[in-house]
């Protein structure tokens, strides 16, 4: 009997898979602590454009959006394909932006007031008359900071 | 009595509950877009009489309904935008007082008189697709951030872009109160005066 007995079973020996569990436990924590539940559902289509010359906008509490676009695919056999305003999780029309941009001021401390944004996620599609609209409407009740929200990438790609 | 030891709980399906939730998270997660092109909308009440603007100050930029540019009155395509704007307000055809000393433009006297001057008017249709609105908009704020970050090279032997990005980092290691100074100093050499007329009624 020799001392340097082969051992049984020359086979690769299986793969301990007892870390599995930590591995998806991390993978799980990464995405519930980056995962933003979406606060409004969009009922329109909203393909932002693109643009490179951006800012960040931080200060999320202190950001207003407003939503424009075509009605998505199943709201369109009720509100047509004329693109439309979304406030919230309705349509809108452009009169009610200005009661909208005060029901908000209204759940803000005042110092925060002025430094309210009015974020504008319109889709790439709409025709500026729309936009303008918007804009006015802004002008109206005095939110003048706004930011085009757009998608980060090279302006010229907006035209293909 | 003999003591029973308590049985083991089978960790086997630990995993597949936290793939199950991992996969819900990944389902649900929308990475939002927080960034866009800033812009200040001018308050509305209208100035009695405007202050005169010669007309080789300002910088007509008209886009059609059908998302064709006009630039100056010759139509131009949307990738010499920012070229021509650039020459436009680095053009420094001002004399004596209006002079700009720091502008390299041609100095042609049928244009800007110096960066403070320049205005650039954007004029668009009802029917222009807002995703060329933007293209537009994002050239014109480039020409004056292209030419910020000539000047900020010039000066402070750095971009303008990348001390507007350490300005607003809450991590950046430096002084904020002269880095402010500088940005200052380069945005009133070069303020950006952008006007937008509003969109003509169509009949």
């Amino acid at each position: 009997m020799s001392k340097f007995k082969k051992k049984s079973g020359g086979g690769t020996p299986g793969i301990s898979t007892a870390s599995l569990p930590d591995i998806v436990f991390m993978l799980l924590f990464f995405f519930m602590v980056v995962t933003v539940l979406r606060d409004n559902t969009l009922m329109i289509e909203n393909r932002l454009p693109t643009a490179d010359e951006v800012e960040k906008l931080d200060k999320k509490n202190l950001v207003m959006y407003i939503y424009a676009g075509k009605p998505s695919q199943r709201y369109q056999a009720q509100y047509g394909t004329e693109a439309r305003i979304q406030l919230n999780d309705k349509f809108a029309d452009v009169k009610d932006i200005q009661a909208f941009i005060q029901s908000e001021r209204d759940t803000k401390r005042e110092e925060e007031i002025p430094r309210l944004t009015t974020s504008l996620k319109v889709d790439g599609e709409t025709n500026m008359g729309l936009v303008s609209d918007i804009k006015q409407e802004l002008r109206e009740v005095n939110a003048l900071k706004i930011n085009y929200t757009t998608r980060d990438g090279d302006a010229a790609s907006n035209l293909q | 009595m003999a003591k029973r030891s308590a049985p083991e709980v089978n960790a086997g399906s630990m995993a597949d509950i936290a793939f199950l939730l991992l996969i819900f998270f990944l389902v649900t997660t929308t990475i939002e877009t927080d960034s866009g092109i800033s812009r200040k909308l001018p308050p509305i009440d209208d100035v009695e009489d405007p202050p005169e603007i010669r007309e080789k100050n300002i910088f007509i930029v008209l886009v059609n309904q059908n998302d064709d540019l006009l630039v100056n009155g010759e139509t131009a395509p949307l990738e010499d935008l920012r070229e021509r704007a650039m020459e436009f307000l680095d053009n420094g055809g001002g004399v004596g007082e209006e002079a700009c000393d720091y502008c390299q433009g041609a100095n042609d006297p049928s244009s800007s008189d110096n960066p403070d001057k320049a205005i650039i008017s954007l004029q668009n249709d009802r029917l222009t697709s807002y995703k060329m609105y933007i293209a537009v908009q994002n050239e014109l704020v480039a020409a004056y951030n292209d030419l910020r970050d000539r000047e900020a090279q010039r000066l402070y032997g750095q971009s303008y872009r990348q001390m507007e990005k350490d300005f607003a980092d809450p991590n950046w290691r430096g002084n904020k109160d002269k880095l402010k100074e500088q940005l200052d100093v380069l945005k009133n050499m070069y303020p950006q005066k952008l006007s937008e007329a509003e969109p003509k009624k169509r009949s």
